[in-house]
């Protein structure tokens, strides 16, 4: 750990925490004005590099020091903007950078398949926006700067869902849909933080931890409790406030969606765990209540309803998208215990699942570069056309179902256990059930893919066909870290006892 | 019951136009005019943090004088706290408002660039018309 905070020189390894953000946010304009969408995707890429690279910096001070405090401008905290990474979000600025970097590299010939030439610096630089304002949501230790970040990222994810349009017109009504219901989230947020600043004075949430710890809780706390969940909930697609999901990772370009699915989703539960455990402490009765009535319920109702939602598509991205509003599920389940073990488990497939869907995503791309999938039906086969990402897409899907030798298992097995020592049975019932639902429609997609006759041009089966090299590195990257996590769970389930750890203390 | 409500006052036509631009945003089937129901929810939040940063007594929050301690005093965001018996209104509140307003901004402007494109499309921004165009034929379920 010691190399790694000092592969920077000190002087700038001092701003990491700030650079991470501001990188991103300076190339995005310089991107737009490229002239083609390969230099674009160049600079894009220097990003996305640099901006892993800083999250490893971070990632050796964070285990060094604890906590990496940054004070912006200089002025102290709580009057000051502060940039915070602890052990709860170095998981998230890691996983938010590295598959930022593989779904970056992945991008290339995706994009140029599937976006307008002249419009491709442009949707770079609105990448790049929605990147730095991911980035932004995870380290910021200020509640109002969540809300501009957050709605950094989703005003640039509406447009970049919207680029499928080109596509599918239904891209347009799914991103507008996704832009009204994302805007109520983000403004009931702004509600619960503004009545947070009523009741606190302070908008630092370390401060606004330390004032409600020393003032107690009133009615005003309890209504921006309930205004941030609920804000919250909308953006991170926690059932049934998922209504925008399924369109929007269905129509927007396939590259869109690897990477939505793999971080946006993402970002949004850790600053609801964030929000949960490190300002309004589980100790709190209303709190402790909304784990056990809210979450928990409708997790678990969430994690069976939307597998089984998914059995019925036919559209695979959809199939997918429904699989996500589930996997919420698990998380939220996890989360709902209220133990440390929970949490850590649902961190764990919080991780997990962002190594799944991105490389189950990538290798849908890779079909729809070569044949254009818009059904099952047209996986049929591909199996032998296309072996290696068929082969990535399976190890996923495994993983998604959660069979041993991939990760999907470790973090189900993981949730199971925090289930059972809360004696909570029907829990690991419904998570087992899950996983049968799950089974079912990944089942679905294995068996048109392994078991159909592969795609014919006038009676002969298509010769054999490879993706670019772009899309089968990240795409094999990830699927192979599936099962390398299993075999080597320990990094993935040091730092996730870590964040559990850092935000519920010893119990 | 009428005391707490007059104490409160100024949250009453805050909640009234907060729930007129929600009820917009649901009732409507037209997609600009439910672009304007949510600008309504939208500034009614505005309105609700700039109520609060008024104190009562309070001067606006300029500092006439050379600046050096009260200007961290003025700034600490609570209102009541400032300096030697001057009352200040507490101007946090407005500055997050005005990066509040920027994104209202922005999002009716994507909003409305959004329904543009769905106007090309389809030829319609009816919500039902949308559907009809989109489900009537297709296989896939209707979200």
């Amino acid at each position: 750990m010691d190399i790694l905070a000092h592969l920077l020189p000190a002087g700038i390894a001092a701003h990491a925490s700030v650079l991470l953000v501001v990188i991103p946010l300076i190339l995005a304009p310089i991107a737009a004005l490229m002239p083609s969408g390969r230099i674009a995707w160049a600079i894009s890429l220097l990003a996305a590099i640099l901006v892993a690279l800083l999250a490893l910096v971070l990632l050796g001070e964070v285990s060094q020091d604890g906590v990496v405090s940054y004070h912006l401008g200089g002025w102290a905290p709580p009057l000051g903007i502060e940039y915070r990474v602890d052990a709860l979000n170095i998981p998230i600025l890691l996983l938010v950078g590295f598959v930022g970097l593989l779904c970056t590299i992945y991008a290339l010939p995706s994009v140029a398949d599937e976006i307008e030439p002249g419009k491709q610096p442009m949707f770079y630089s609105a990448f790049l926006v929605c990147f730095t304002g991911l980035l932004g949501v995870t380290i910021t230790g200020d509640a109002f700067n969540v809300f501009v970040f957050l709605e950094i990222t989703s005003l640039s994810t509406y447009t970049l869902v919207a680029m499928g349009g080109g596509k599918d017109r239904r891209a347009l009504t799914a991103s507008y849909n996704y832009l009204i219901l994302g805007t109520i989230g983000a403004t009931f947020f702004v509600i619960g933080v503004g009545f947070l600043y009523m009741a606190t004075g302070t908008l630092n949430m370390v401060d606004i931890a330390r004032v409600l710890a020393e003032n107690g809780h009133t009615r005003v706390t309890e209504a921006a409790f309930a205004f941030i969940v609920v804000g919250l909930g909308l953006k991170a697609a926690m059932f049934p406030l998922h209504v925008w999901l399924p369109n929007a990772y269905a129509f927007a370009p396939n590259f869109v969606t690897a990477f939505l699915a793999s971080t946006a989703t993402k970002v949004a539960f850790y600053i609801l765990i964030r929000f949960l455990f490190s300002i309004f402490h589980p100790d709190v009765s209303f709190v402790a209540a909304s784990f056990t009535w809210i979450f928990a319920v409708l997790g678990t109702v969430g994690m069976i309803v939307a597998s089984a939602q998914a059995i019925f598509q036919t559209d695979p991205r959809r199939l997918l998208a429904y699989s996500s509003v589930a996997q919420v599920g698990y998380m939220m389940l996890g989360l709902g215990m209220g133990t440390k073990a929970g949490l850590s488990a649902g961190l764990l497939h919080l991780m997990n699942h962002a190594m799944m869907k991105g490389a189950l995503f990538m290798a849908l791309g890779a079909f729809a570069l070569k044949f254009g999938v818009r059904s099952i039906s047209s996986l049929n086969g591909l199996g032998r056309t296309m072996p290696v990402a068929a082969s990535a897409f399976t190890i996923a899907g495994l993983s998604l179902v959660g069979v041993p030798l991939t990760v999907g298992f470790t973090s189900k097995w993981y949730l199971i256990l925090a289930a059972l020592d809360r004696d909570w049975w029907w829990a690991v019932a419904a998570l087992i059930g899950s996983s049968l639902l799950a089974l079912v429609y990944v089942g679905r997609m294995l068996m048109a893919i392994w078991m159909e006759a592969p795609p014919a041009h006038h009676g002969k089966a298509v010769a054999k066909t490879r993706a670019p090299w772009a899309v089968v590195m990240p795409m094999s990257i990830l699927a192979l870290a599936n099962v390398y996590f299993f075999f080597n769970a320990d990094p993935l389930v040091h730092l996730a006892n870590a964040a559990a750890e850092a935000v519920m203390g010893g119990r | 019951m009428l005391d707490i409500l007059l104490e409160r006052f100024n949250y009453i036509p805050i909640i009234l136009l907060m729930m007129t631009g929600l009820y917009v945003v649901f009732a409507t089937g037209n997609l600009v005019k439910r672009l304007v129901g949510l600008s309504l929810f939208q500034t009614s939040v505005f309105l609700l943090y700039i109520t609060m940063a008024k104190v009562f007594g309070g001067q606006p929050p300029i500092i006439a004088e050379a600046h050096g301690e009260d200007h961290a005093v003025a700034a600490a965001g609570h209102g009541a706290a400032a300096a030697e018996a001057v009352l200040y209104s507490n101007p946090l509140p407005h500055v997050l408002i005005l990066t509040a307003i920027v994104v209202g901004v922005a999002t009716l402007a994507v909003g409305l660039a959004l329904v543009v494109r769905i106007r090309e499309a389809y030829g319609s921004i009816e919500d039902d018309a949308l559907n009809t165009a989109d489900y009537s034929r297709d296989t896939g379920a209707a979200g």
